[in-house]
């Protein structure tokens, strides 16, 4: 057991004991540290401004990721090395690699946003990939510049991340490497008393006897929806329960007919191998909050607090996924789609945790099919994310599977629409909108959609149905490039059929998990 | 060769000089990257600062009832709650008006006003406090949306028209004739630094007040009408701001006034800085308009007389709404000649915040309007929107505006129009993009395209003129070294570089020598706002004047040592050429302190020729116009309302740029912005007048993936600004963020592909939702 925290700044192993449960890190940084080149833009996760890179080891590598100061807590960091703007330079006239660049392309206006932004450059720089502007849009999705447009920055980041950093940190990163092995250990963190206490149990035993005793500690994955708790709903939760320090809940294991993702596993950790069961998931991931979200947050939290506009929900449940809990000794394992039970309400007792979604992949005939509809392109809740899957043999769908977000209370099948879909000879534009129209008539049966000042109800229930019809005809192969205006899929599809050489224009007709 | 976007670089003309009309970077830029630009908030605070937070009711109209604030005050870290009795002498922060109060005594005008303010050792402590308010209230159903505000609410000011001919009659006469409504969103300026103020009280009555302000002076006055202290005994000051837009130009002064009360009435420095949801709710935004319009023209769409009647959404109480809506009627015409016409404005008290300035300040909701009929014509006729356009541009003999002047340099706007149609191959691109619609309508397919291209003329000047003045301070140094301090503020906008230029260019010395200094009432006083794009144009001339005072005490220094005329002493390269001997800058500031010679002087600068009077419509309210213009294509998802700008072209006029790469940096900003206001930025109410979208998690500003990677940008060549101003340049904080019209306009015609000769009811934002419901509409009319 340790009572404290350790992680690195500026190259020292810094220990922390007095950190209360709800710390931010960017009250840390702000207030005790005072390093005040980190800002507060919205302290809600949105605007980026409070952006800070932290290192930590990975697969033997140091990597560094793009977080959410504002949100994040500062307990959460155990481990890792921290680094802020404050930390790039010596001097004015030794400015970063990125900083430079900034400067260079005039990239500055007012300079607020501009902290958030270099760090986002920082960890982009260091990611090894020479960026392009749809790389740099993804990495730049998280931070919100009002003055510049972003031409100047995204210039600034093309110019600078060109795949081979060469920097103070990466010339000392031998060094920061023994410094983050260093801080491994597999002690349990528990900071304060049994009133009051930040935890985080390195072993899944640890983490349930921990709840056993505690059963109304708020557990925290990555603080992404929780940090809000505290920073706008200024809630006391007086007992944090971190699930980041057990190992075995941060699998990810990839095989034939599925993978599986352990309850603590981040976007970030997931991506990869998510991607590999459909271009649609690896688009969906991409705009799924921010970097710096996805850098913390975590698939299992996205599913456990039950949000009926969790943007993961929909898709793991037309592919089947189930979830795996444990309370006590006690395990269960439920497929996803009966974990949600009504608003607010899930299939989960109070103490109980979510080790791990397990999430089969499609067969070579069934097709897979996920949209994302929301007021603005990037970082943004989805209005309405429709998920599909459809088994076809000769030409006919003989089983489909269909989960919209933003339509009902809960994210969930649509049983009836599913039914009526089922028949339809796909390649057919006539039996498919028959089957439309048999789906419409069912339509009222699965969804109520929610109406609020995202979309109106009306709305959501109009592109619930477009979805459909595109998912339809995509699947007949119609290309998306007349479907989508964000078209990765066709990328995709070029990209997989020149390495395979293959002929056949469906992707999922091949083995999904063939090698990019 | 043009400058453009891809390509920044010093201005190319012989007449640039070894400051002025070069790109040099923001003067702040390293200190930007490195995270040591100092903004309020970053400031050490002394110890023994308390921070205050506001608290409100959870209702938008009504009594109040009881306001029982025991529980607040008995919170841990409580030292003082702040009501309105707590203050001294005038409870108003309004720039014009009187109405606005610092504290709501009896009555709440909107949700979110703030009742009361907590004074507490942490800010952690003043914001849990400040939930535990107990109010009791009768709320009264309040008036939230335009339409029901012209239903019930009335109107907040006289509404104010301009008038020609008899439009009415004009109009029945024409052989085409078309009307409609439209509506057209308010605007979050979000500023990435929240609202931010921290007071100190002085010796006796003095405060000396850090404010993230466009206006230092307003509340100087402000603060000292609180406190019932004379102006003398109060300094604000600003070093920089993390975005304005207009936000901080009256909005800035409430948060002010409650720290300098704090501080007042603990004698301890106070802090105030909103958290981002309450900024949202508790600060005015730009306005929304709901617009109905009615014209009349020939079939080659030339305009024979124009209605438009506009009604703005003002809030509960008159801020600059006045001055705002003066300036939507000064630009319904855009670049256009109404032969005949009226332009009428409705000013609609609602029981929502106060609405404010947002830059273009009303502007962008006339133009607007002229671009919509426009594109109506275009649509009606079935023409190429782009001729309709050229073809009803001022040309002479139809050069006269609705408020009776000729709009100064006007021709410019069918150059640069011609110009970018050109170089952005606008009649090959909109070919293309028929077939392409053709195509797609044929195959079933889910997309559509458009384009257009729409032209800007922005009036310059504020409409009030006493406001157009500012003045400026320079102090040279024995070593030779130079402070500059004038009347305006640095928001990013890149004022302070640009002064800096000037003010180098006329010593003759490098950049480097030449340091800014935080505005503060107590250099320059009685300043204007920095707003109304005139930043560089007033405080420009100011401080050229200012230097130039200097400038001359120098020469004729030099003139009298070194036995030579006075006009034979130069001043280039950090040299002064003294006939045919050169001396170094510092060695003759060092030889003025000997001599005693002053080496500090004020400037002042008035706009000359402002003649406007409201009173009986007529005299000239602008001392130039901004012009430029935008194309604009786009791509719509016609099944779910879907919207990606694909490519846009810009050509604008900066007159003889200060610095291209900051007036670069305003084009492409402003466009943005202005592509956010039209597009995904959307402000929801409820209908208990609560702002459901008060954080970026529900209020979408655009992300780098919005801004097109075709993104090209250039500065017209020629500009040059026919009146005196400041190095013959012109302003730019503002125009540019017009040029976003063209995006609307694109996504107009996208979805008017759909059907035949139908404009697309589409109301501003074009949100997803927006445009499937215009979608729809057009469908279902088609059918």
């Amino acid at each position: 057991m340790r009572n404290h925290i350790r992680f690195i700044r500026k190259g020292q192993i810094v220990e922390l004991s007095d950190v209360s449960p709800t710390e931010t890190l960017l009250d840390y940084l702000r207030l005790r540290e005072r390093s005040c080149g980190t800002k507060e833009g919205c302290a809600e996760g949105d605007c980026g401004a409070c952006t800070v890179a932290v290192g930590r080891l990975r697969a033997g590598r140091i990597v560094y990721e793009p977080i959410n100061s504002c949100i994040a807590l500062l307990g959460m960091m155990d481990g890792l090395e921290i680094v802020t703007v404050d930390d790039l330079a010596p001097s004015d006239e030794h400015l970063h690699p990125v900083q430079s660049a900034l400067v260079s392309a005039h990239a500055s206006q007012c300079g607020f946003c501009t902290p958030g932004f270099v760090m986002s450059l920082f960890a982009l720089y260091h990611s090894r990939q020479r960026a392009d502007r749809s790389l740099v849009n993804d990495w730049l999705a998280g931070n919100l510049c009002r003055c510049t447009g972003y031409r100047p920055i995204a210039d600034a980041a093309l110019a600078a991340c060109t795949g081979e950093p060469d920097d103070a940190f990466s010339r000392r990163s031998a060094k920061t490497h023994a410094l983050l092995e260093s801080l491994i250990d597999d002690h349990d963190i528990r900071i304060g008393d049994d009133e009051s206490f930040f935890a985080a149990p390195a072993s899944e035993d640890a983490l349930v006897s921990l709840l056993e005793r505690h059963k109304d500690a708020t557990i925290v994955g990555g603080a992404t929806d929780v940090g809000l708790w505290i920073t706008k709903q200024l809630r006391s939760l007086p007992q944090i329960v971190h699930t980041g320090r057990v190992a075995s809940m941060h699998e990810v294991i990839v095989d034939d007919d599925r993978i599986e993702i352990g309850g603590a596993v981040t976007y970030a950790e997931a991506e990869a191998a998510l991607a590999r069961i459909d271009p649609d998931i690896e688009e969906l991931l991409r705009r799924l909050g921010s970097k710096q979200v996805r850098s913390l947050g975590t698939i299992g939290g996205n599913i456990a607090n039950g949000s009926p506009i969790g943007d993961s929900p929909p898709w793991l449940i037309v592919l089947g996924a189930q979830v795996e809990l444990r309370r006590g000794d006690a395990r269960r394992r439920l497929p996803l789609e009966d974990f949600f039970i009504d608003y607010g309400r899930q299939d989960r007792a109070l103490g109980e945790i979510l080790l791990r979604i397990v999430v089969p992949r499609p067969a070579a005939n069934e097709h897979f099919r996920c949209y994302k509809i929301s007021k603005r392109f990037d970082q943004d809740i989805s209005a309405v994310l429709g998920a599909f899957l459809f088994r076809i043999e000769k030409g006919r769908v003989v089983h489909a599977r269909m989960a919209l977000g933003g339509m009902a209370a809960i994210p969930k099948r649509a049983f009836h629409v599913e039914g009526a879909l089922v028949g339809c000879e796909i390649d057919d534009p006539d039996a498919r909108a028959r089957a439309m129209d048999l789906a419409a008539k069912e339509w009222e049966r699965d969804f109520s959609p929610i109406d609020d000042h995202r979309a109106s109800a009306a709305y959501r229930l109009q592109v619930s149905h477009s979805l459909l019809t595109k998912a339809l005809n995509e699947v007949a192969d119609r290309p998306t490039s007349d479907m989508r205006l964000i078209d990765r899929r066709d990328l995709h599809r070029i990209e997989i059929g020149d390495l395979n050489n293959s002929h056949d224009s469906h992707p999922n007709a091949m083995d999904p998990g063939s090698p990019r | 060769m043009p400058i453009t976007n891809d390509r920044i670089e010093d201005r190319s003309d012989p007449d640039v000089g070894a400051s002025v009309g070069r790109a040099m970077a923001h003067d702040s830029a390293v200190a930007h990257v490195r995270g040591t630009a100092v903004y309020v908030d970053d400031l050490p605070e002394p110890k023994g600062t308390v921070h205050v937070v506001p608290g409100y009711a959870d209702i938008a109209r009504g009594r109040i009832d009881t306001l029982d604030l025991e529980a607040v005050r008995n919170a841990p870290g409580v030292l003082d709650v702040l009501t309105a009795s707590s203050i001294p002498e005038v409870n108003d922060c309004s720039p014009v008006f009187g109405d606005d109060p610092i504290l709501a005594a009896d009555e709440v005008s909107f949700h979110g006003q703030p009742l009361f303010a907590v004074v507490a050792e942490t800010r952690d402590q003043a914001r849990r406090a400040a939930r535990l308010a107990r109010i009791e209230a009768e709320a009264i159903r309040p008036i939230v949306a335009v339409d029901e505000g012209i239903e019930n609410g009335g109107d907040l000011m006289p509404s104010y028209t301009f008038e020609r001919g008899n439009p009415a009659l004009s109009i029945k006469a024409c052989e085409h004739r078309l009307e409609g409504r439209f509506r057209i969103g308010g605007q979050e300026h979000f500023y990435l630094e929240g609202q931010v103020a921290i007071a100190f009280p002085g010796e006796g009555d003095a405060m000396r007040i850090l404010s993230s302000t466009q206006h230092p002076t307003e509340i100087q006055h402000l603060v000292a009408a609180m406190l019932g202290v004379p102006d003398a005994a109060v300094v604000c000051e600003c070093r920089r701001m993390g975005g304005g837009f207009g936000g901080k130009e009256s909005q800035a002064a409430q948060w002010a006034c409650l720290a300098a009360l704090a501080a007042r009435r603990t004698g301890r420095p106070a802090k105030i800085r909103l958290d981002r949801d309450d900024d949202m709710r508790m600060t005015g935004k730009r306005h929304d308009f709901r617009v109905d319009w009615r014209c009349g023209f020939d079939h080659e769409g030339l305009l024979a007389g124009v209605d438009l009647a506009f009604s703005s959404r003002c809030g509960y109480s008159a801020d600059l709404s006045m001055a705002v809506n003066d300036r939507t009627m000064f630009h319904a015409d855009n670049a256009y000649f109404y032969p005949e016409c009226r332009i009428l404005s409705r000013r609609i008290r609602t029981d929502t915040v106060s609405n404010t300035a947002f830059r273009g300040f009303g502007g962008p909701q006339g133009m607007l309007a002229a671009e919509r009929m426009m594109d109506a014509i275009a649509i009606h006729l079935d023409r190429d929107p782009f001729e309709v356009r050229m073809r009803n541009l001022y040309a002479p003999g139809r050069d006269i505006t609705p408020f009776g002047m000729e709009p100064q340099g006007y021709r410019l706007v069918r150059r640069i129009m011609q110009r970018l149609a050109r170089t952005g191959e606008y009649a090959k691109r909109r070919r293309a993009i028929a077939r392409f619609n053709v195509a797609a309508a044929e195959g079933a397919g889910h997309l559509r395209k458009g384009i257009s291209l729409t032209p800007v003329k922005f009036g310059i000047s504020f409409t009030l003129k006493h406001l157009n003045q500012a003045g400026a301070l320079v102090n040279v140094f024995g070593d030779g070294s130079v402070q500059v301090n004038h009347g305006g503020t640095e928001m990013g906008q890149g004022l302070h570089t640009k002064i800096t230029q000037v003010v180098a260019e006329e010593f003759g010395v490098d950049i480097g020598r030449v340091r800014i200094t935080a505005t503060r009432t107590d250099k320059v006083p009685n300043t204007s706002a920095t707003a109304a794009s005139v930043g560089s144009d007033l405080n420009g001339m100011a401080a050229s004047r200012a230097a130039g005072v200097i400038r001359r005490r120098l020469a004729r220094l030099a003139a009298r040592l070194f036995q030579v005329r006075e006009r034979q002493v130069s001043f280039a390269y950090g040299q002064v050429r003294v006939g045919e001997e050169s001396i170094p800058f510092e060695r003759l500031t060092q030889l003025a302190v000997e001599e005693r010679v002053s080496l500090s002087a004020t400037g002042h600068y008035a706009t000359p020729g402002m003649t406007w009077d409201r009173e009986t419509v007529s005299g000239n309210p602008f001392y130039y116009y901004a012009m430029g213009a935008a194309c604009s294509e786009v791509s719509v998802d016609i099944t779910t309302g879907e919207m990606r700008i694909d490519r846009v072209d810009i050509l604008h006029d900066v007159g003889r740029s200060l610095n291209p790469a900051i007036d670069i940096g305003q084009i492409e900003g402003g466009f943005v912005q202005g592509a956010g206001w039209l597009t995904t930025e959307e402000l929801a109410f409820d209908e208990q007048g609560r702002l459901r979208t008060h954080a970026p998690s529900t209020y979408k500003i655009p992300t780098c993936s919005d801004v097109p990677a075709d993104f090209r940008v250039s500065l017209f060549e020629q500009g040059r600004n026919r009146m005196p101003t400041i190095h013959r340049s012109k302003a730019v904080g503002e125009p540019p963020l017009m040029l976003a019209i063209s995006v609307f306009s694109a996504i107009t015609h996208a979805i008017a592909s759909l059907s035949s000769r139908r404009l697309p009811p589409l109301d501003a934002p074009a949100t997803p939702e927006a445009i499937l419901r215009a979608v729809a509409a057009l469908r279902s009319e088609a059918g």
